[in-house]
């Protein structure tokens, strides 16, 4: 008998949470997106915030719930993640500009100069806070690797005192841009391979005293550009990517080494 | 009322259910290592274990003892508290999507932890009331939470200490592990003292 009602006992409260589970499950089903896991699998997970959202899967959702429409918003998975992206949605892919980081500085322990010597913590927040950090430029890379921490890829790391980009891990997403406190660090797109790695705003003379590698705003790169997209404001020379052709004639005749031909 | 405090008293310091009695010692080391992990499990056990506490008393007392089958608790409880889990995981998505993103994760994992169980098969032994069921399993839960977040202090502390090679990672963790419960043995008959 107790055994009868043991087994009994037992069958009937299974059956009976059993039974409300299936009503709760029929009742109370969410609709599950199918566009959601979908997008996201096309999306490379780095989670760097370069299209804007926080991580893949903020993008992923925007795109799903159609808050978001542009399928092309993810830089380190170029035209492959939003041409995967542009499928699922049934929409045009349009075009991604894919983008690489560069460092706009070359001062490093050779040519730059120090006016202290820095002994705080090994950051360059920390650094900047001290007097700008221990270099005579006040816009000179601190060496401490705050972009090398922030790089989610491993891309970026310092050398001899500046930081410099490994382009066949760099992504294009920006990260370190956001994570420079002095912000000298800049994204070109792929194609363009000529860059000016200095961000010098002092006059000449000036900025001879604190580094051998700075942009002494001589004009030489302005005048002989022949497409009119190099220019010196504030004695420091910028480039207009929208007009350069990478001739890399600038390069050529600036005094200061300071403009560089990637390849 | 005193006796719900003497309750809440010792299940978070005395007879803590990680420190003293060891029960719950997978999650609390496999999520011990964020702060945010930490709390986000806190919240689903004590959740899970106030409701469980409530669930399992009235079943116990008007199902099982009325038929005499006392004897059946445990699978009775393990299978009442998973489907409760299970049903309320389906509740929280529908209805409360905040919670459920909060606990989501850390709900499925603790349907069949032993602290659950443990907490209600307490209640029995110690006839506890009603009200001191839920007392315990809530109780039971912060002092979950307690030893949790203590532990996970004492984890970030180890990310910077360094230990002999053989002890990296798993072991020192335990050693930790075991050096944090003792200090809960500082609370030893306080309980006893305080309340009586």
């Amino acid at each position: 008998m107790s055994v009868m009602s043991a087994v009994l006992a037992l069958a009937v409260i299974g059956a009976v949470c059993a039974l409300v589970l299936v009503l709760a499950s029929k009742f109370m089903a969410v609709p599950v997106d199918e566009k959601f896991p979908a997008i996201r699998e096309c999306l490379p997970g780095a989670n760097c915030g370069a299209c804007g959202y926080a991580g893949c899967d903020g993008y992923a959702q925007a795109l799903a719930d159609g808050s978001e429409t542009r399928p092309n918003l993810c830089i380190p998975g170029a035209a492959g993640a939003a041409a995967a992206v542009a499928k699922v949605l049934g929409v045009d892919a349009g075009e991604v500009e894919e983008k690489r980081a560069f460092v706009r500085c070359s001062g490093d322990c050779e040519t730059a100069k120090r006016k202290y010597e820095y002994q705080g913590v090994t950051n360059c927040s920390a650094a900047k806070i001290l007097f700008s950090g221990e270099w005579a430029c006040p816009n000179s890379c601190l060496g401490y690797g705050d972009c090398e921490a922030a790089c989610p890829s491993d891309a970026i790391h310092v050398v001899n005192g500046v930081a410099k980009v490994d382009y066949r891990k760099c992504t294009g997403c920006g990260i370190c841009v956001r994570g420079c406190p002095n912000q000298i660090i800049d994204l070109r797109p792929v194609p363009k391979s000529v860059i000016v790695r200095c961000s010098n705003t002092q006059k000449g003379a000036q900025a001879m005293k604190v580094c051998d590698r700075a942009c002494i705003g001589c004009m030489k790169c302005q005048k002989t550009c022949p497409s009119d997209a190099i220019h010196v404001t504030n004695f420091l020379a910028s480039i207009d990517y929208s007009k350069c052709t990478s001739c890399s004639k600038c390069a050529e005749v600036c005094p200061k080494h300071v403009i560089e031909k990637l390849f | 009322m005193s006796k719900l405090l003497y309750i809440a008293f010792i299940m978070i310091f005395t007879q803590n259910y990680v420190m003293v009695q060891f029960l719950g010692i997978c999650p609390f080391l496999g999520v011990s290592k964020k702060l945010d992990s930490a709390v986000g499990m806190t919240g689903a056990v004590v959740f899970v274990m106030t409701l469980a506490s409530a669930v399992t008393w009235l079943i116990f007392h008007y199902v099982m003892e009325p038929l005499n089958l006392d004897y059946l608790s445990t699978i009775i409880f393990i299978l009442v508290i998973a489907a409760l889990v299970q049903f309320v995981e389906i509740f929280l998505k529908k209805y409360a999507k905040g919670l459920y993103q909060a606990l989501g994760i850390y709900l499925p994992l603790i349907t069949t932890n032993c602290i659950v169980l443990a907490a209600t098969l307490l209640n029995i032994d110690e006839e506890y009331t009603f009200i001191q069921s839920i007392v315990n399993g809530l109780a039971a839960g912060v002092g979950f939470g307690l030893a949790l977040v203590l532990f996970c202090g004492v984890r970030q502390a180890l990310e910077n200490a360094k230990p002999p090679k053989s002890f990296e990672g798993l072991p020192i963790t335990m050693v930790a592990a075991a050096l944090t419960s003792l200090t809960f043995m500082g609370f030893t008959g306080m309980a006893e003292n305080l309340f009586h």
